[in-house]
C-alpha cells in the first residue's frame, strides 16, 4: 500500500526533467561561468604572494566579513584561499536561488495552475510528485557540486587541487540543497507560488544576514544560518567536509517535514491562512500617484536595497584599489594618471557611472509602467473614470523622478558608508554627493526619452532600454575600447563630469534639464493626442 | 435631449475601417441594446465614447459634451463596464472598487456595501484569484454603486451564471427608473430583449438598423418546431413560414414574427401534442436583412 503514495514517481522526473531541459543547464552552465571566469582571472590579477597580502590585509574589516564571511588562511593568502573567500558565498546563494525558483516551479506553481490536479487524476501517487521534484533538484544541486568540483580541478591553479575543488562544489550544492528542502515547506505552507516564493526568498535575505551578523560577532550565530556551513568549510586551506555533511542532514530534516505536510494536506489547499487582504482601500491607495506607488512599492523598496548593497559592494573595493591598479595593465589603459588626485579619486567616477546607470533601469521602469499598464488592459480602467492623461502620465513620471533621487542617493550612502569603513583616506560624504548627483541631469533625459516614446505609443517604450545598453557600452567601454569621443556624446552620461577629478558643470547640467522638460512635454502632448489601446 | 449623440463617426486603424459611419443617439432615461456580431464595432464605438479613441472623423457627444475633449468632465457621470475587465492582480476586489468609486469622483457611495451583497463578491481577496465572472462583478459592483446618469456596458455578462444575470438585470432596471441611461452591448439578440427600449444593431462597423424591438419585429424570425396529432396540410403555402421540414407528424420551420398568430391558428386545427420555439437569433435577422440589401466589402 505504502508503495501507491509514489507510484510513478519515476515517470514524473523524467517528465519534469524533460520540462526543464532548458532551464536546469542555463544555471548550471551560468554558475559554472561565473566560477571558471573568475578563477581564470584571480590568478592573473595578483600575480605575486605580496599582491595577495597586500589584499588580505584588507580583509578582516566588518564590511568584507559580513559581506563574504569571515576570511580565513590569511597568513597564506593562496589564489585559493582568495577564491574561495570571496567567491564562494556568493556562488552559494546563486545555486540557493536556483533551487527555490526550480521547486517553487514544481511544486506550489504547478498546482495553483490546475496542472497537478490533472496529474492526480492518472494512477499518480501523491507523494509522487513531490518525491520527483526532490529528485530533480538533488540530481542538479549533486551534477553542479561536481560539474564545478572537477571544472575546477582541472583547471591546475596553484592550491586549487582536487579534494578542495570537490569541497567547493559540494558547499555550492549543499546551500542548493538546504534551499530545496526550506522552499518545499514553503510551499506547503502557502497557497500561491507568489507567496512561497516571497517567504523563501526572505529566508534567504534573512539567513545572509544572520550569517553576517554571526561572523562579524563570532557568537557562533552563524551555525544557525545555512550559509554558515558553506563558508563553515573553508575550502583551499583546511577542506573541512563537516560542515557539508551537517548541510545535508539539515536539508534531509527539510525534506522530510515538506514530505509529512504533503502527505496530510489536500490539494490546493496550504497551512497558512490565506490572509484576507484589506476590505476597503486605504486613503493613500486613492489617487493616481497613490495607486502608482502601490503598484511599484515592492520593486521600489528592492532596487533601492540593491543599490544601497552595490554601493557598499563598489565602495568595499576601493580599499585595495590603490596597489590594484598598479598590476592591471587593463585599468591602466582606462584611466590616465592626472597629477594632484589618487588613483581612486580618478576611479570613482567610473564607479558612479556604473551604477548611475543601473539606478537608472527602476527609473525608467517607473515611466515604462505606464505603456505595460495599457498593455495588460489597465489603462482604460482608469481612463474610463475622471482622470486626465496629464494626470496619470505626471503620476508615473513623478515617481520617476522621486525614484531618480532614492537611487543616486543609496548608492551614495552605500557607497561612502563601505569606503569609510575600508579606506586609509576616506573620501568626503560630500565629493560622493557630488559626484553622484551630477548625474541627475543624465537621469532626467531619459525619464524625457522614454516619456517621448510612451507618448508616441506603448508599443515603442521599451526602445528607451536600447539606448541605455548604447550608453553603457560607449560610457563604460568606451575609453578601454578606444571609441571615438562622439560616441559617448550621443548618449547623456557622456556629458556629466568627471567629479571629483573635473568640476561640476552648472552650464551643461542646466542646459540637460531644460532639453528634458521639453522632450517631456512634447511627450506628454503626444500622449495627449493619441489612441489609447487598452 | 439626447444623452449620447453621435454623427457620423469614422473609425480607421490604419486602412482598415472599423467604423463607417455610425449614428447612434440615446435618450435620457432609455435603455439601448447596441448589437452585432464578434468585430462589428461595438468596443470600438463605445471606446470613442469615452474618449479612449480618437474618431477618424464625425462627432461623439454625451451629455452635450466632447466625447474626447471633455472626457474627464464627463467620466464623473458615467459608469463603464468593459467586456474584459483586467485588474491589477495584487489589489483585492474592495480595493479596486473604493479606487473606482474615487477615482470617478463620487463620494456618494453608500450603495458599496449593498451591492457587493447582491453581487455575491468576495471583496477581501487578491485579484489574481478571481475568475473571469468575478472580475466582471468588480467592474459591475463599482459602476452601480456610483450614482451615474449613463452607464456604458460592453458585454458585461459575458462571465456570470444565470442566478448573477438576474442581478444584473435587475440592476440595470434600477437605473432606468432612477432616470439614468444604459448602452448595453451584446452579440447575443435575446440577451437584451428583456431590457432595452431600443436597439441599434451594427455589423461590420455600419450601423444596419435602429429601432424598438416591435419595430424590429419584420425582421426576425422565430424558429418552431411543432408536433400533432393530425397530419398537417403543406405549411409553407401559409404566409410567413419558411423552410418547413417534416419528420412525420414533426415540423420545424421559420415563421415570420408579424405571422405567428394566423400560424398558430392554422397549426392549432390538428391537435397540438408538443411546441418548441427558440427565440430569432442575429444571425437570422441579417439574414432578413441583406435579403432585401446586400453587403459591401468593408475598408477599401
Ligand atoms: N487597435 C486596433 N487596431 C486594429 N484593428 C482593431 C483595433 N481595435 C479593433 N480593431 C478591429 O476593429 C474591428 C472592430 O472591433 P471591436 O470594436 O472590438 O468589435 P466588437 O466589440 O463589436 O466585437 C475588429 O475587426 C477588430 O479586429
Ligand atoms: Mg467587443
Amino acid at each position: 500500500m505504502k508503495n501507491r503514495l509514489f507510484q510513478h514517481t519515476g515517470q514524473l522526473v523524467l517528465f519534469l526533467l524533460k520540462r526543464d531541459r532548458f532551464v536546469i543547464p542555463i544555471w548550471i552552465m551560468g554558475i559554472l561561468f561565473f566560477t571558471y571566469s573568475v578563477a581564470a582571472v584571480f590568478p592573473d590579477l595578483y600575480q605575486t604572494a605580496e599582491e595577495r597580502q597586500s589584499i588580505a590585509a584588507t580583509m578582516n574589516n566588518p564590511a568584507i566579513i559580513a559581506m563574504v564571511g569571515p576570511g580565513y588562511g590569511l597568513d597564506n593568502y593562496t589564489p585559493g584561499a582568495m577564491m574561495a573567500h570571496q567567491m564562494l558565498l556568493f556562488t552559494a546563494i546563486a545555486a540557493a536561488i536556483m533551487s527555490i525558483l526550480l521547486v517553487t516551479r514544481h511544486l506550489r506553481a504547478d498546482e495553483e495552475e490546475g496542472r497537478i490536479e490533472l496529474i492526480r487524476s492518472f494512477p499518480v501517487g501523491r507523494l509522487a510528485n513531490i518525491s520527483a521534484s526532490f529528485i530533480v533538484l538533488t540530481f542538479v544541486n549533486v551534477a553542479l557540486a561536481l560539474i564545478i568540483g572537477f571544472g575546477l580541478a582541472v583547471m591546475k591553479i596553484e592550491s586549487m587541487d582536487l579534494e578542495g575543488s570537490l569541497l567547493y562544489g559540494a558547499a555550492i550544492g549543499a546551500g542548493g540543497f538546504i534551499f530545496t528542502g526550506l522552499t518545499a515547506i514553503f510551499n506547503q505552507l502557502t497557497q500561491n507560488a507568489r507567496s512561497a516564493l516571497g517567504l523563501s526568498f526572505s529566508a534567504l535575505g534573512g539567513f545572509y544576514l544572520l550569517r553576517a551578523l554571526g561572523d562579524i560577532d563570532q557568537s557562533g550565530l552563524s551555525w544557525f544560518s545555512p550559509f554558515g556551513y558553506v563558508t563553515g568549510t573553508k575550502v583551499y586551506v583546511e577542506n573541512d567536509w563537516l560542515p557539508i555533511f551537517a548541510a545535508a542532514g539539515i536539508g534531509l530534516f527539510f525534506a522530510a517535514a515538506a514530505f509529512y505536510l504533503q502527505s496530510i494536506r489536500d490539494l490546493d489547499t496550504g497551512f497558512l491562512p490565506a490572509g484576507k487582504g484589506r476590505e476597503k482601500a486605504n486613503k493613500t491607495l486613492l489617487s493616481p500617484i497613490g495607486l502608482t506607488f502601490r503598484l511599484q512599492r515592492t520593486g521600489f523598496i528592492c532596487w533601492t536595497a540593491g543599490m544601497f548593497i552595490l554601493g557598499i559592494s563598489y565602495g568595499a573595493v576601493l580599499g585595495d584599489l590603490e596597489s590594484f591598479f598598479q598590476d592591471v595593465d587593463l585599468m591602466k589603459n582606462m584611466l590616465v594618471p592626472v597629477e594632484g588626485y589618487t588613483l581612486t579619486e580618478q576611479f570613482l567616477p567610473m564607479l558612479l557611472s556604473v551604477m548611475a546607470m543601473m539606478g537608472t533601469i527602476p527609473v525608467l521602469m517607473s515611466v515604462l509602467k505606464l505603456a505595460g499598464e495599457e498593455k495588460k488592459g489597465r489603462a482604460e480602467n482608469i481612463y474610463s473614470l475622471a482622470i486626465s492623461r496629464n494626470r496619470y502620465l505626471w503620476s508615473h513620471i513623478f515617481l520617476a523622478l522621486i525614484s531618480a533621487l532614492f537611487m543616486l542617493l543609496a548608492m551614495a550612502i552605500g557607497l561612502w558608508f563601505a569606503a569609510a569603513a575600508v579606506m586609509e583616506e576616506p573620501f568626503q560624504l560630500s565629493t560622493i554627493f557630488r559626484g553622484a548627483f551630477a548625474f541627475l541631469p543624465a537621469l532626467l533625459l531619459m525619464i524625457s526619452i522614454s516619456v517621448l516614446l510612451v507618448g508616441i505609443s506603448a508599443k515603442y517604450g521599451a526602445l528607451t532600454w536600447i539606448y541605455l545598453l548604447y550608453s553603457f557600452i560607449v560610457v563604460y567601454l568606451g575609453n578601454l575600447l578606444q571609441f571615438p569621443d562622439w560616441m559617448s556624446k550621443l548618449s547623456p552620461y557622456g556629458y556629466i563630469p568627471q567629479i571629483p577629478v573635473e568640476s561640476m558643470d552648472y552650464p551643461a547640467a542646466i542646459m540637460m534639464t531644460i532639453i528634458a522638460a521639453l522632450i517631456m512635454v512634447t511627450g506628454t502632448f503626444f500622449y495627449n493626442k493619441r489612441d489609447i489601446s487598452g | 435631449m439626447a444623452v449620447v449623440e453621435t454623427r457620423n463617426l469614422t473609425k480607421k486603424f490604419g486602412t482598415f475601417s472599423a467604423l463607417s459611419g455610425v449614428d447612434l443617439s440615446v435618450d435620457k432615461g432609455e435603455v439601448y441594446g447596441f448589437i452585432g456580431p464578434n468585430g462589428a464595432g461595438k468596443s470600438t464605438t463605445i471606446r470613442i465614447l469615452l474618449g479612449l479613441l480618437k474618431a477618424s472623423s464625425g462627432d461623439a457627444a454625451i451629455f452635450g459634451m466632447d466625447a474626447w475633449r471633455d472626457a474627464v468632465e464627463i467620466h464623473k457621470r458615467l459608469a463603464y463596464v468593459p467586456g474584459d475587465v483586467n485588474l491589477w492582480p495584487n489589489l483585492t476586489g474592495g480595493e479596486v472598487i473604493d479606487l473606482f468609486l474615487k477615482l470617478r469622483g463620487s463620494e456618494k457611495n453608500s450603495k458599496r456595501d449593498e451591492m457587493i451583497e447582491r453581487f455575491q463578491l468576495d471583496p477581501t481577496k487578491k485579484c489574481r484569484t478571481y475568475s473571469k465572472g468575478n472580475r466582471q462583478k468588480v467592474a459591475l459592483v463599482s459602476a452601480f454603486s456610483a450614482q451615474a446618469d449613463l452607464y456604458i456596458l460592453d458585454e458585461p455578462t459575458s462571465g456570470l451564471d444565470p442566478l448573477m444575470e438576474k442581478v444584473f438585470q435587475e440592476c440595470v432596471m434600477d437605473v432606468k427608473e432612477a432616470g439614468g441611461s444604459v448602452i448595453l452591448s451584446s452579440h447575443i439578440l435575446s440577451e437584451v430583449e428583456k431590457l432595452c427600449d431600443r436597439v441599434g444593431i451594427i455589423r461590420e462597423g455600419t450601423m444596419i438598423e435602429t429601432g424598438t424591438l416591435k419595430e424590429l419585429r419584420h425582421l426576425t424570425r422565430t424558429s418552431l418546431l411543432v408536433e400533432t396529432a393530425e397530419k398537417m396540410g403543406d405549411l409553407e403555402m401559409l404566409k410567413g413560414v419558411h423552410g418547413s421540414e417534416w419528420k412525420g407528424n414533426i415540423v420545424q420551420f421559420q415563421a415570420d414574427s408579424e405571422e405567428i398568430g394566423s400560424i398558430m391558428e392554422y397549426v392549432s386545427r390538428f391537435g397540438v401534442i408538443r411546441i418548441e420555439s427558440a427565440p430569432p437569433t442575429l444571425e437570422d435577422l441579417f439574414m432578413r436583412h441583406y435579403e432585401t440589401q446586400p453587403s459591401q466589402p468593408r475598408g477599401k
